[in-house]
């Protein structure tokens, strides 16, 4: 039998757009959350802030409009929206770990059933690793969400008991979006908010290294 | 007046010995020193300690350094995908990386400007970045002791200077710079125009001329990555 489709990393983000709510200052990270700003629903405001220094970032520069001291932490030539700010990278911190920011949303290559996150140093990798903002992040902001595959390349769980790799921060992701559901992470555990269309509770257990509790009725994850 | 302009940005790096502790400003290919680094590559000063959020783009910012096995031992953040120089000394275990949270090296570094001798922060706590700190529960919270990071120079990176040192950066070009600017024993700007003193309207002044000791107008590389 072939594989059942998931959700394109552009659909991750789509879905995962529609949890800021109007208004919100927000930190995107590296890989699918990048993508977010792209998705953002009609007659939503957020204000994106960058770990370098600036409030209120706009879409990515075009060709011709590009400014190399204007950049985002992924190093692509951005634009500003009306009202931005700068500042220099201890009070773009300050933002992220003094809780300052609504929501954040990271890439991850775990999170355990207490939420805790795992995002930095893949075991077995070649070189370091590299921590950036994402400690800083995970430990201060309100509202950690975070996008990902839901299994490995492999098949693994992405979604365990308890975290394997190398840790970013403990008990800090609030929400979950992967490519087959949305998990909320709750005093008393994960719990199974939506599933990809053609999918089941079952078959999500089924590739989650950790117990769901499941509702009665769990909707179709939804895009708009 | 104490004269702190340099006509010649390898007589503003003339004097940094082997060994010397040194931050490097910069983010994201902005407001990288590019000058005073490659400066200091022509100096030949060895065995550094490099302070920076990265470790270079191939040849670029701190990429030289590391090609010509400057650096030792490097205090950084997220090395970085394009660190080619650097994750090969590291492989070679010819260059040792302490790896600090983002906003964590920001405030290792701001505790050292302002003479605080250390700090508690959740940051980290449970993670790698714990070992061998002092962790103990403030507020109910677990959490790490942190010290301050100190140099013996910052090499910097601005948009204008006064003949003062009173500095502007540039859009986001000032990251790292301000707080490296005001945490090191002997700070070098290079700048992009140096204006009479005055010409800065003290309003708009982001870096105060009390952190910046030597200053060069750079006519070179702005963007090295």
């Amino acid at each position: 039998m072939p594989a059942k489709p998931r959700l394109t990393r552009e659909q991750i983000a789509r879905r995962a757009a529609l949890e800021l709510p109007d208004g919100a200052y927000v930190n995107l990270g590296w890989g699918i959350p990048n993508l977010i700003a792209d998705h953002l629903p009609a007659g939503i405001t957020v204000y994106f802030h960058s770990e370098n220094g600036i409030l209120g970032m706009g879409r990515r520069a075009k060709a011709g409009e590009e400014d190399y001291d204007l950049v985002d932490a992924m190093k692509v030539p951005v634009t500003l929206v009306p009202g931005a700010s700068f500042f220099h990278q201890a009070d773009a911190h300050l933002m992220t770990r003094g809780g300052h920011l609504d929501v954040a949303v990271l890439g991850g290559f775990q999170v355990s059933e207490k939420g805790d996150l795992a995002n930095w140093k893949i075991p077995g990798a070649k070189g370091p690793g590299g921590i950036g903002g994402a400690m800083d992040i995970a430990a201060g902001t309100k509202r950690l969400i975070v996008c990902m595959e839901h299994t490995t390349k492999e098949g693994a769980p992405k979604i365990v008991r308890e975290c394997t790799y190398p840790l970013t921060g403990l008990a800090c992701v609030t929400t979950i979006v992967t490519d087959l559901a949305v998990i909320d992470v709750t005093p008393q555990g994960l719990a199974l908010r939506e599933v990809a269309h053609d999918w089941t509770p079952a078959e999500v257990q089924e590739l989650t290294g950790a117990p769901l509790a499941v509702p009665g009725h769990v909707p179709e994850m939804r895009f708009s | 007046m104490k004269h702190k302009i340099y006509k010649d940005i390898d007589a503003i790096v003339a004097d940094v010995p082997d060994g010397a502790r040194i931050m490097f400003g910069g983010f994201g290919g902005a407001g990288f020193p590019n000058n005073l680094i490659q400066a200091l590559a022509r100096r030949g000063t060895k065995d550094i300690t490099a302070i920076s959020n990265n470790c270079g783009t191939h040849d670029g910012e701190l990429g030289m350094l590391f090609k010509l096995d400057r650096i030792r031992h490097v205090i950084a953040s997220f090395p970085g995908p394009h660190a080619t120089y650097f994750q090969e000394r590291f492989a070679a275990k010819e260059v040792t990386l302490e790896l600090v949270p983002q906003g964590i090296l920001c405030e290792r570094m701001r505790a050292a400007a302002a003479g605080l001798l250390g700090f508690y922060t959740t940051v980290g706590v449970g993670t790698e970045v714990a070992a061998k700190k002092e962790e103990r529960i403030l507020d109910g919270k677990r959490c790490i002791l942190e010290t301050p990071i100190r140099a013996d120079y910052a090499f910097i990176k601005a948009e204008k200077a006064d003949e003062l040192g009173n500095l502007t950066y540039r859009l986001a070009a000032q990251n790292f710079n301000p707080i490296m600017a005001m945490a090191a024993k002997t700070t070098i700007a290079e700048v992009e125009e140096i204006v009479p003193v005055g010409a800065i309207d003290p309003e708009s002044v982001m870096t105060p001329a009390i952190f910046v000791h030597r200053i060069a107008q750079a006519k070179g590389i702005r963007y090295a990555g």
